[in-house]
């Protein structure tokens, strides 16, 4: 067993995790975080993207050893309250269906829009390339991420 | 989904990491995790033991000493593609970066770790071979330094041992040579079926010097020498890039997989090579 | 009558924003996997790394591993666990090997499971996986459909003595007249390959007992959670009363959780046994070999036509994969494509048959659309072989075969009536979204100067059954159960609404669209509405969701029961107000006295009033609730128009798709948000099987494409932007003039995009390029029509 501290969505905890314990595996057993889901074991799926540090990337493909000292973001973490501009635009623009791939796709589209703020229709469809959804045919994700890029800036 | 059980290292010098993978035959190397993490989790792999670099500073960050680059091996691919010495000095390797994985796997991922993971279907092996870079290994009986076209020895097989760590890369200055890495994949997030890294230098408008080297064309990075005799000295117009490029996949042994058959592979490394000439003596 | 007829409301054909949202954005979920219940045990699955081989499992060595609770291989179970079922008997004399949820002796598939492992942890279940010896002892193994229907051909079952599951054929019209003389047959062979349903949430199950009362609540990632309840408690001999089944968040099924697996009732069984809960998860790989596939199957197909191209006859020859074994549906899922094949054209003759042949290979079952995508891209394929053989616009040859709009209703020639429809409004709609006309002209420009990235326009006007379905056809047809759905209204003392419905959504937004139904019939607002679903313990009755059935059966019955409510209220708003019901007018949620101002009561005040029951009309049941089972009267037939356009690099094989365009008629829309999301989501699993997915088995029974990193389902950097449109045919099988839209996208987009490649590629000589039309694929076509070998 390996000690690690890591904060995850603002709370810091130090547990004592078996080496081989999956970043996403230790966010939904040892600290309950279950709404990021697992959706494939190759690391294709993005379903369960997070934020390390600010930046996205998929709680599979990494170890929770791996996060020792480090901020971790899940998507309930997201919001203090009031939706995040991303979260507000997926029900707007009926960007989600079943919602599986939901909370990877925002954490990606929020970490896209930290880097990209005001990204084209390709941008974001490159940027979200990492993230696979078998319901929504990607549209109204995209124009959900265009209409939160829109209300950012806007609030910036 | 859950990988065998191992031990776990985080050393904080290059000679705790040697170290720690000489205490253990079956130590694996962690660096950003996007290539073993999945080969773990689908229990392809099993190793006792996994020594995380990520603590190792002196593996993190690029710099320029003399006429070279140096990449520190832990450097991820989010890290090259915003810094401006590797825009400058090898524009190749930002661009073909800028292909690999999704921005999730960049985030993590290292250049060094896609180096010596040696997979053949990986982009940036073949942008080293193509820009002569020099890879510096530091093991047990200290450093060594590995010419780019012998690293690669096989299908996931470099040059290093087992107890070796490969620490930076040097990377000749290529600023104002033309580049392009052209990538074909099926899908977006796909690995390529087949990649073209192509460096072309012209002076007065003649072509001086061609580096080609093809990704996914065999079990290593294939050094498409024929294109590059071919081109070199001529005017580098449509003519001699078509030409050239005619001879890309000779002497390669392409792999057939549910992604391509070797003669299909074969095709697209003539387009592909023309595609990317065509884009890199242009500059 | 339409519900928005009915009352002043309009949440009816509204872009209301859905109410399942809030939960699923901020990560608030509960798929089944996120429930933890103390004292849980996990179970992990030893599977079968052989498609075919003799098994001998001994498990002994599991048992000591850390945290090891139980070890069973499926010889130890034997006795406990009964076959799976199959529901659906299509034939009299079918072939329907038993499915034991562990294999005994003999594995049938590559990820036929051999034993299970029940620990503390998962890890510790996985892991202890390693030191069960298993002896397989290979046996022969076939793959090929063709193959495994030749007399020498190795057997799945060989107590079986064939690999022959069902034989069946259909001849309507003189087929041999329609066929005698034809002056033009267009004859081909179309390739449906297998496809990999996908759904994002992999399955899982959690099984909680009550040893004491003998009582079980079952969570599953499934469709069908009153299936699931039932064919429980006919496997295990539980009473049904006994047995709880939630379909808590659904993570998408498209047809893959249509069924019951081996780890449901596995799963149930070890909580049985150990009297503790339970709970597996199945990994994305697993779900690869053990979730049911789609598609499969090789389709022979004659068109006899006049020279003017118009369609006397069409003779369709089927092979159909089952895989191994038959799940709930296996044998059904071509044969529900039987009476599709004929399209939206007329036609004098028409014969079908179909051959269901095991090999061994994932079971098949149903995958969106079941049945209608692989009938419609077959007709639709012909109908762009035949224009382009009479060198005659694909459109045009369409608009001599197909039915008119004042010809609705109309018997097609499967037996089928098609209630309504209007192909031309339709296809005049698309092709000027499309700009038809100017894509054309730029095409000949680009063959015309030998443009190396060809253009290509493909057409697809399709037509599909949902609703799925009256229960005599059901019964006709072979399958055990029937087609109703039920629902419950009750308005509450406090005026709000809950609406108990038997569809079991994930992801379809049913909670807003019957929501929108109910609020508008009861004159109450949206929000005041809760829709309950996915419990049988609260929804004890329905049918489920599946076969694009939860509006045009299940939202009818809603509304029904809605108006029960309505009319009950009625009664009691009239003995309050002390008229007579017919002096009452309803309106914006209020009973008025008509011509007497002022003298109302409100649905709520009604509500309360028939909760407190302090004065009612002699012979009033106390409380405002009513129940309606539905029976559906027939079928509806959503139609449409999609047009492609592609560029194809004809050096790499590539094809981009520039332009989509599919205007749909899906009757009365509900919610024209939640429409358009279907269909763009159909459209992008539509195009997957066109370009990008299929399930490669080599030589030696293994799925070669068992990840996504090979399968390869189409991410947004993948897919084009869509331009979507529609027209408003009302159907008239149900008072809400709804039809299906959830199946119609996949149903209508893979012809069309395939159309479109091969037709970019007409100049060249190409005719035909198989499925998924990768740049392989695409590239070996040319070349192999220039006259290259490859």
């Amino acid at each position: 067993m390996t000690r690690i501290s890591v904060t995850v969505d603002g709370v810091e905890s130090t547990d004592e995790v078996e080496p081989r314990t999956l970043l996403v595996q230790y966010l939904r057993e040892a600290r309950g975080r279950t709404g990021t889901p697992v959706g494939c074991d190759t690391s294709n799926c993005g379903a369960c993207t997070v934020l390390v540090d600010g930046r996205a990337v998929k709680s599979c493909a990494l170890l929770a050893v791996q996060a020792d000292g480090r901020e971790v973001t899940t998507v309930q973490g997201l919001s203090n309250g009031a939706l995040h501009p991303v979260q507000r635009a997926f029900h707007e623009r009926h960007a989600l269906q079943c919602g599986y791939c939901t909370p990877g796709m925002i954490m990606a589209a929020v970490d896209l829009l930290r880097e990209t703020p005001d990204p084209t229709e390709q941008e974001v469809r490159e940027g979200l390339e990492g993230n696979l959804c078998r319901c929504t045919g990607y549209q109204n994700i995209v124009a959900a991420v265009r209409d939160a890029a829109a209300e950012l800036r806007g609030a910036s | 989904m859950i990988p065998v059980g191992f031990e776990y290292s985080r050393p904080s010098t290059v000679e705790e990491a040697v170290a720690a993978l000489a205490a253990d035959p079956d130590a694996k190397v962690l660096a950003g995790g996007q290539s073993l993490l999945p080969v773990l989790r689908l229990r392809l792999a099993a190793p006792t033991t996994l020594v995380d670099l990520r603590d190792v500073e002196s593996l993190h960050g690029v710099r320029v000493a003399g006429d070279d680059l140096v990449i520190g091996a832990m450097t991820t691919h989010d890290e090259i593609l915003h810094d401006a010495r590797v825009a400058e000095h090898a524009p190749l390797i930002a661009a073909a970066t800028a292909t690999v994985g999704d921005r999730q796997v960049r985030h993590l991922g290292t250049f060094g770790g896609s180096l010596s993971h040696a997979d053949p279907a990986g982009d940036l092996p073949a942008v080293a071979c193509a820009l002569d870079a020099t890879m510096v290994a530091v093991g047990p009986n200290g450093r060594r330094e590995i010419p780019a076209a012998d690293f690669f020895v096989d299908y996931l097989t470099t040059a290093l041992a087992p107890d070796e760590i490969l620490v930076e890369v040097r990377v000749p200055d290529t600023a104002g040579w033309g580049h392009r890495y052209e990538k074909f994949n099926r899908m977006a997030q796909a690995w390529s079926i087949v990649g073209v890294a192509a460096l072309v230098r012209r002076v007065d408008g003649g072509v001086t010097d061609t580096r080609v080297a093809l990704t996914n064309m065999g079990r290593r990075p294939v050094r498409a020498t024929a294109v590059e005799r071919a081109l070199t000295g001529t005017a580098g117009d449509a003519g001699a890039v078509t030409a050239a490029a005619g001879h890309a996949d000779e002497g390669a042994e392409p792999p057939s997989d549910v992604n391509g058959a070797a003669d299909y592979r074969a095709h697209l490394s003539r387009v592909l090579t023309r595609r990317a000439l065509t884009v890199a003596v242009g500059a | 009558m339409t519900a928005t007829q009915d009352t002043g409301t309009r949440e009816v054909g509204t872009a209301r924003r859905r109410k399942e949202d809030a939960h699923l954005i901020t990560g608030q979920t509960t798929w089944t996997d996120n429930i933890q219940l103390a004292g849980t045990v996990h179970a992990a699955l030893l599977r079968s790394p052989m498609a075919h081989a003799r098994i001998r499992v001994d498990v002994s060595a599991a048992r000591n591993e850390p945290g090891v609770v139980a070890a069973y291989s499926g010889a130890d179970l034997a006795d406990e666990l009964a076959g799976l079922p199959s529901a659906w008997q299509v034939t009299p004399d079918w072939v329907a090997p038993e499915h034991k949820p562990l294999a005994t002796d003999e594995v049938r598939y590559a990820g036929d499971a051999v034993a299970v492992v029940v620990a503390d942890t998962r890890a510790h279940a996985v892991d202890a996986l390693d030191a069960i010896e298993v002896d397989y002892e290979p046996l022969p193994v076939v793959l090929d459909m063709e193959r495994a229907m030749a007399d020498d051909s190795p057997l799945v079952h060989s107590d079986a003595g064939t690999n022959v599951c069902f034989r069946y054929s259909d001849t309507f019209g003189d087929v041999a007249g329609a066929f005698a003389d034809a002056p033009l047959h267009i004859t081909r062979r179309y390739v449906q390959q297998r496809l990999v349903p996908c759904a994002m949430e992999p399955r899982s199950v959690v099984v909680a007992p009550v040893p004491a009362a003998g009582e079980y609540t079952v969570w599953s990632s499934t469709q069908i959670p009153h299936f699931v309840r039932l064919f429980l408690a006919l496997l295990t001999g539980v009473s049904e009363s006994r047995i709880r089944v939630i379909a808590p968040d659904v993570g998408g099924g498209f047809g893959s959780k249509l069924d019951i697996y081996a780890e449901e009732l596995l799963t149930f069984t070890l909580a049985r046994k150990l009297g503790r809960p339970v709970k597996w998860t199945e990994t994305r790989s697993e779900a690869f070999q053990a979730t049911i596939h789609g598609r499969d199957q090789i389709q022979d197909l004659d068109l006899a036509c006049d020279a003017d191209g118009r369609i006397r006859g069409l003779r369709v020859n089927l092979l159909a994969d089952m895989g191994a074994y038959l799940q709930l549906l296996t044998p059904a899922i071509p044969l529900l494509g039987r009476a599709m094949f004929p399209g939206i054209y007329k036609m004098d003759a028409y014969e079908f048959g179909c051959v269901g042949v095991f090999t061994d290979k994932t079971p098949t079952d149903a995958y969106r659309g079941a049945g209608r995508p692989e009938a419609t891209f077959a007709i639709e394929r012909l109908l762009d072989e035949l224009a382009a053989e009479l060198h005659v616009d694909p459109l045009e040859i369409r608009r001599r075969n197909w039915i008119r709009h004042e010809e609705f209703p109309y018997d097609q020639i499967a037996g089928l009536t098609y209630d309504s429809g209007n192909y031309e409004a339709a296809t005049a709609r698309a092709t000027e979204l499309f700009d038809y006309a100017g894509l054309r002209a730029e095409q000949a420009r680009r063959r015309e100067a030998h443009d190396p990235v060809q253009l290509g326009i493909g057409v697809s006007t399709y037509t599909e059954m949902c609703g799925l379905a009256p229960s005599r056809w059901l019964g006709d047809r072979g399958y055990a159960g029937g087609g109703w759905e039920a629902a419950s209204v009750r308005l509450l003392p406090t005026g709000k609404v809950e609406a108990v419905v038997g569809t079991s959504p994930h992801g379809q937004g049913h909670v807003t669209t019957f929501s929108q139904i109910v609020a508008d019939t009861l004159g109450v607002p949206f929000d005041d509405v809760e829709v309950v679903h996915g419990d049988t313990a609260a929804a004890p009755a329905g049918l489920d969701t599946y076969g694009s059935r939860s509006l045009a059966v299940g939202g009818v019955a809603v509304w029904r029961a809605a108006q029960r409510v309505r009319d009950k209220a009625k009664t009691l708003a009239a003995h309050l107000l002390e008229v007579s019901e017919d002096d009452l007018d309803f309106d914006g949620g209020s009973f008025a006295v008509r011509g007497t101002p002022g003298a109302t009561k409100t649905i709520q005040e009604v509500a309360f009033a028939a909760f407190a029951a302090h004065s009612i009309p002699e012979g009033f049941e106390p409380t405002l609730s009513a129940d309606f089972v539905l029976e559906p009267d027939d079928f509806s037939f959503p139609h449409g128009t999609h047009l492609c356009a592609v560029d194809v690099d004809t050096e790499t094989g590539r094809v981009t798709i520039r332009r989509y365009v599919a205007v749909d008629d899906v009757g009365k829309v509900v919610n024209p948000l939640i429409v358009e999301g279907q269909v763009h989501g159909g459209l992008a699993q539509g195009i997957a099987q066109a370009l990008h997915e299929i399930a490669v088995y080599d030589e030696d029974g293994n799925l070669t494409t068992g990840t996504m990193v090979d399968y390869t389902p189409p991410s947004a950097a993948d897919l084009p932007s869509f331009t979507t449109d529609r027209t408003e045919t009302p159907s008239t099988t149900n008072p809400l003039g709804v039809k299906g839209v959830g199946e119609a996208g996949t149903i209508a987009s893979t012809p069309a995009v395939v159309n479109a490649v091969v037709d970019a590629l007409r100049p060249y000589g190409v005719t035909d390029v198989p499925m998924p039309c990768t740049p392989e694929r695409v590239w070996r076509a040319i070349h192999e029509a220039q006259g290259g070998t490859s």
